[in-house]
């Protein structure tokens, strides 16, 4: 089997990662002499499906010991199976790189031989590529499941990103699907890796100069759909892997890759759409101040699919509005459907020097057919009058058309509601 | 009315300071765009403007903004900059942050314009690699960006390739990097650009695999990835076969679509006492080795039981009699119990896999039916009945016999050569010990390693019999 044909199945048997970012390394290590990381990340190509490349992610390996059920590269899959060695990796990495196809490298691997076996060869890929080609490219990779803490610590030292997939939502997922892997210690590698974090930052502003230790920090990713476990038990678990484990991400990746219509939402997707939601409603805990347990309107637990859940609480709390455009606090706007973060920060800017009418939000190019039903403006703005009736759900909703529009990915990267 | 001509940023800033400081407004002067000629009522020289030093200061923020809008290709970039800077520099200070006036928010949608382009100039540069006079690897690209903005761009390339010679031409202009400066020339039409690389059929086919089928959004695709721009971009060759196949792979991926594998749990008594499982396992239909086994071999011992011993599978005796370990394997097994000084009827003895797992060769004796091992779904699938018994009967120690009961028990990456006579706590008890299955030390060829195997059996049965529960 040569390389491209190992290419095809490793990358294909990577492509449900749902991580893409490259960003959030600020500066280039010392001493690279090919590649570089300056904080933003660069999506440089787009395949049909609307998806960004950014980085060459592969697999070293689809062959695998585990067996869990959500996961193609199973054992019990019969799925073609591949194994790269390490310096295929190292060459087809700085080959793409050097010219300028993508930012980085992202690197899984199925389980072979032992989960600490598996994980020294995912580290010598990056130590090579740090020491033997001079690399400061973005390399993401994705530590293997019950590797030893020494391994994970050292994989830190020529990562840019660490992940530790948290897989499934909840204990009791994991024991029903994925037995071999264990909470407890999937959230001990977490720690572990915020721990060493923790100490390079506090090292660096006690003045010394240690050395690189994930410098864009760690993600997660989180398979969902595969059980019936309720959205606010999704974002529970999420609230508390930021706020615990200090993560850059949490990804959220519907089980079925496979679209099927569903009688709740004709004609669509809902596995793609509550993907979608799922991250409006992480960007809402994150930058918007919303608290994992008040995004959740609905009575089943799940996040509504037809509207988005800033929307959806603005209904359930209607006595928070109207919010007034020209003197509410900064919190108080970001609660404003159809305003996002950037408008906010606008907003703020301008009323210093001249009240914002209903014309000025238009400007400002806000989702207004959301918004005026929620904003008192320097004019009068006849549509607060609906705010108090029945049908205003209907009214603010978008049209079904629209949500085909959706992109779960676009979501992953902006979240923007 | 003045007449101004300007290239630069630097040439209009220049002239903007001194229209400036003469107390020109911005309705007098025409700034004319690079590619006019100066007309024959050109004027420019009535008045000489002083050539002054005086200093005044204009917001970093309009500067910064300035440089960059400057690289933009439409022609009224001037008179809106000198505009703008009229208005802050007379009583309009704080102009710049009320982005919906007319000229603010013109010159954001300019600058947004030429940001994205830098950004997609990073993100779409194609190199090639060709072999240069000098027998050096040089990477060149060509480019055709919207706005003036190499010089924008470049320093970013330079830094990334580093260590490279590269060179990027555009039509406008082109730059060259030798690891130590950048070198500006003139634009380079597309014929003048290296035609291939080898390497572009692997990037062609990580592309074709990365892509998922069943998600289509090519609105998405084009409006990130400008059809302008495919030119330039190897990959985008592909793009209208992998549209055309899309379906047809979305078919094959629902017909492959395996699903999750069916376990014990869907046969489940209500009630979970050893007597309902024992009954309830008759129906198990979770994996396909029910078809072809006599019938399922449940757990036997008393309830009660301080040991639990885990093998993998019956046996060919097993399946015929419907009683774990009572075929060869199980004779040696009671040779080892005794003589660690165990009583049989004291332990609980069963399997990992309830149903016999063999192929039926036809040998010169006929057919006879051979031990298989079972596979991952199979011992998955079976897995609730053996927790289900562990959960019942909480043994104070577990010896799991074999690889298969001890991955199953242990994880996935446990090895028995290892680890064995290794005490150790798991999901099901504190004191989990691995061993060798009896079945394999009949297997064993030679004679002396046999006999030791034989040994350690007996010996880890003999630990694991005087294992305390922890007081």
């Amino acid at each position: 089997m040569d390389v491209r044909d190992k290419l095809a199945i490793l990358a294909d048997a990577a492509k449900y990662d749902a991580s893409c970012a490259s960003s959030g390394s600020k500066s280039t290590r010392a001493g690279s002499k090919i590649g570089s990381t300056e904080g933003m990340g660069i999506c440089h190509s787009y395949t049909p499906d609307g998806r960004c490349i950014s980085l060459l992610k592969i697999l070293l390996t689809n062959y695998c010991i585990y067996d869990c059920q959500y996961c193609v590269n199973r054992i019990s899959s019969d799925t073609p199976r591949a194994r790269f060695s390490v310096d295929e990796v190292v060459s087809l990495t700085i080959e793409f790189y050097k010219r300028n196809y993508i930012e980085g490298l992202f690197l899984s691997s199925g389980i072979i031989q032992t989960s600490d076996y598996t994980m020294e060869q995912l580290i010598s890929v990056a130590k090579k590529l740090r020491t033997d080609e001079h690399y400061g490219g973005y390399i993401h990779l994705k530590t293997i499941p019950n590797a030893s803490q020494a391994l994970i610590q050292e994989a830190g030292l020529w990562a840019d990103r660490l992940s530790v997939n948290i897989e499934l939502p909840t204990e009791g997922d994991l024991q029903k699907l994925a037995p071999e892997k264990k909470k407890p210690q999937i959230v001990d590698a977490m720690q572990g890796i915020r721990q060493k974090i923790d100490e390079t930052k506090d090292d660096q502003s006690a003045g010394l100069h240690p050395p690189n230790f994930a410098p864009a920090g760690q993600s997660t990713q989180m398979i969902v759909g595969a059980t019936d476990t309720p959205d606010v038990e999704i974002l529970r678990t999420a609230s508390q892997l930021y706020d615990g484990q200090n993560l850059r991400r949490v990804y959220y990746s519907a089980y079925s890759p496979i679209p099927h219509a569903d009688a709740r939402l004709p004609g669509q997707s809902p596995p793609l759409v509550r993907e979608h939601r799922l991250y409006q409603a992480d960007w809402l805990m994150r930058f918007y101040g919303f608290d994992a347990s008040e995004i959740v309107a609905e009575a089943d637990q799940n996040l509504s699919l037809d509207i988005d859940p800033k929307l959806a609480w603005a209904l359930a709390n209607r006595h928070f509005f109207p919010v007034d455009i020209n003197c509410a606090s900064r919190e108080e706007l970001l609660r404003i459907p159809g305003i996002g973060a950037r408008s906010v920060k606008r907003i703020l800017g301008i009323r210093r020097h001249k009240h914002l009418r209903s014309e000025d939000l238009k400007k400002l190019r806000v989702a207004w057919n959301r918004a005026k039903y929620f904003v008192l403006t320097a004019d009068h703005n006849p549509e607060l009058a609906n705010l108090d009736k029945a049908d205003l759900r209907k009214r603010a909703q978008p049209q079904p058309k629209q949500l085909m529009l959706f992109d779960t990915r676009q979501s992953a990267l902006t979240g923007e509601v | 009315m003045r007449f101004v001509k300007v290239q630069t940023f630097d040439q209009w800033r220049t002239e903007a300071r001194r229209l400036l400081l003469s107390g020109v407004p911005p309705e007098q002067v025409a700034w004319m765009a690079d590619e006019e000629q100066l007309s024959l009522f050109d004027s420019n020289g009535d008045v000489e403007l002083p050539e002054t030093q005086a200093a005044f200061t204009v917001p970093k923020a309009f500067l910064e903004l300035a440089k960059i809008v400057a690289c933009h290709r439409v022609a009224t970039r001037w008179s809106l900059l000198y505009r703008t800077l009229w208005r802050l520099m007379h009583g309009q200070r704080h102009l710049l942050q009320i982005t919906t006036d007319e000229d603010v928010d013109a010159l954001m949608t300019m600058r947004k314009a030429v940001t994205r382009d830098v950004h997609k100039m990073k993100a779409f540069v194609r190199f090639r690699k060709v072999i240069d006079s000098d027998g050096r690897d040089v990477y060149v690209a060509w480019h055709r960006p919207d706005h003036r903005i190499i010089r924008l761009a470049a320093p970013f390339f330079s830094r990334r390739f580093n260590g490279m010679h590269w060179s990027i031409l555009t039509p406008d202009e082109s730059v060259s990097w030798d690891q130590t400066s950048l070198q500006y020339g003139p634009g380079v039409p597309v014929s003048d650009a290296p035609d291939d690389d080898a390497l572009e059929e692997l990037w062609k086919t990580y592309y074709a695999s990365i892509f998922n089928p069943a998600r289509v959004k090519v609105d998405t695709m084009k409006r990130e990835m400008p059809v302008r721009h495919w030119p330039t971009l190897p990959e985008t060759s592909l793009i209208a076969d992998l549209l055309h196949t899309a379906p047809e792979r979305v078919a094959a991926m629902v017909a492959q679509n395996e699903g999750f594998a069916e376990t014990a749990m869907h046969y489940m008594p209500e009630r979970i006492d050893l007597e309902s499982l024992r009954a309830a396992v008759l129906g198990c239909q979770a994996c396909d080795l029910h078809q072809h086994a006599t019938q399922p071999v449940f757990g036997e011992g008393p309830p009660d039981a301080r040991i639990v011993l885990v093998g993998e599978q019956p046996g060919d005796r097993e399946d015929l009699d419907g009683r774990p370990f009572v075929g060869p394997a199980g004779n040696l097994l009671d040779d080892a119990l005794r003589q660690a000084g165990i009583r049989r009827s004291d332990v609980y003895l069963t399997n990992v896999v309830k149903h016999f797992k063999f192929t039926e060769p036809t040998t010169s004796r006929g057919k006879r039916r051979l031990h298989q091992k079972p596979n991952a779904r199979e011992v998955f699938a079976c897995r609730p009945w053996l927790e289900a018994e562990l959960s019942l009967i909480q043994p104070v120690a577990i010896l799991c016999l074999g690889a298969t009961p001890s991955q199953a028990l242990f994880g996935r990456d446990f090895q028995v050569s290892k680890h064995r006579g290794e005490i150790r706590a798991t999901d099901w008890c504190d004191r989990t010990m691995a061993t060798w299955h009896p079945a394999a030390i009949l297997r064993m060829p030679d004679q002396r390693r046999r006999t030791e195997m034989q040994q350690q059996l007996v010996a880890d049965l003999t630990r694991i019999h005087h294992a305390h529960p922890p007081t």
